[in-house]
């Protein structure tokens, strides 16, 4: 009976879906604001990368309100696992060599390669998410290959609040010396498609790498310790 | 069209499994199709046929940008929706991990003191 009334359901949403989405042109142009920030988005900015161009210059303040939900999520984790009794006796087991190996060879490398892609965000496709993300991966990998490996909690939790502050800073910065909140202007712009340039963007995006990777390491580390206990 | 079709396609599925299904950890499986059906209706909401990615990393698209790259805005938006995504996840399979600590079980039906 419920599954009937929930096809029948779907199937007018799916129809309304449709007739909204073929209302628009595939596949052709409909260039609304973007038109501004793809043709003068080099001259404004200097960001290769027009997509960190628009996520942290031009709707810089959407990205901080963004990584304000992300603390709000690993808070509200915490939280709701420090009241859950869910912790069960494991005993204490050990991967086999080839993943204690690998992985160990592997974390400098995966932590690395995410600082890599958030500080070439501005030239390359990535940027703090993804590479914040990457760095998140190696210690996911590291805790599922050793038993007792526990990142510092309160290291992690300092980087992540520093980093947050950074981006407020640079916003403020912006504020004082600019004329707006993340104004682009307080620094030199440099030359396009080179490390440095882009003004405060590549800062900005720096932050934001360290504030993912550290909170998503917390988050996963907090889920993983919130049911393992050593017998 | 076929981008359009599918994202659809991958929002009703989610909708089916978040109203139908009582296994919770599916009903957060069909929470997390449906964002990524709608993150996917916007990208190929910015598509246009024949152009790049929108990243100027060579001379001859400095010059004349809007007739070459695709609508990096949608794409924008969708890397904030991808990360919110991932909160929504992480918020609800901790809850879930509340719940079963509670009763030891995954059916919704169970939960009756969610009903009033």
């Amino acid at each position: 009976m419920r599954k009937w009334f929930a096809l029948a359901l779907l199937i007018v949403l799916g129809f309304f879906l449709a007739e909204i989405a073929s209302s628009f042109p595939f596949g052709q142009e409909k260039w609304g604001v973007s038109k501004h920030y793809v043709d003068r988005g080099i001259e404004e900015n200097r960001g290769a990368n027009l997509v960190t161009s628009i996520v942290v210059n031009y709707r810089g303040f959407d990205t901080l309100g963004e990584v304000t939900v992300l603390f709000l999520a690993a808070t509200a984790l915490a939280f709701l696992l420090s009241t859950c009794r869910c912790r069960r006796k494991y005993r204490r087991w050990d991967a086999s060599l080839i993943l204690k190996t690998a992985s160990e060879t592997l974390y400098p490398l995966l932590i690395l390669f995410g600082a890599y892609i958030f500080i070439h965000g501005h030239l390359t496709p990535g940027g703090g998410f993804q590479g914040g993300t990457v760095i998140a991966s190696a210690v996911m990998l590291m805790l599922l290959s050793y038993f007792s490996f526990h990142p510092n909690h309160r290291a992690l939790s300092t980087t992540e609040g520093l980093a947050g502050l950074a981006f407020v800073l640079i916003g403020f910065a912006g504020l004082v010396w600019g004329g707006s909140f993340l104004a682009n202007n307080i620094l030199p712009l440099g030359q396009w498609n080179r490390l440095f340039s882009a003004g405060v963007i590549p800062l900005i995006y720096v932050a934001v790498g360290f504030k993912v990777g550290a909170e998503l390491s917390g988050l996963i580390t907090d889920m993983l310790k919130a049911t393992k206990e050593e017998e | 069209m076929a981008f359009f079709v599918s994202s659809i396609l991958l929002i009703l599925i989610g909708l089916y499994a978040v109203l139908v299904k009582r296994n919770i950890m599916k009903i957060v499986i069909g929470l997390s199709l449906m964002d990524t059906g709608v993150n996917l209706l916007i990208i190929s909401l910015g598509f246009i046929r024949g152009r790049t990615a929108p990243i100027i990393n060579t001379r001859d698209l400095l010059v004349n940008t809007s007739s070459k790259v695709v609508d990096p805005l949608p794409q924008a938006l969708v890397l904030t929706a991808i990360v919110i995504g991932v909160a929504v996840t992480a918020v609800a399979l901790s809850i879930v991990m509340l719940m079963y600590s509670k009763k030891k079980t995954l059916e919704i039906d169970e939960y009756k003191e969610l009903k009033w």
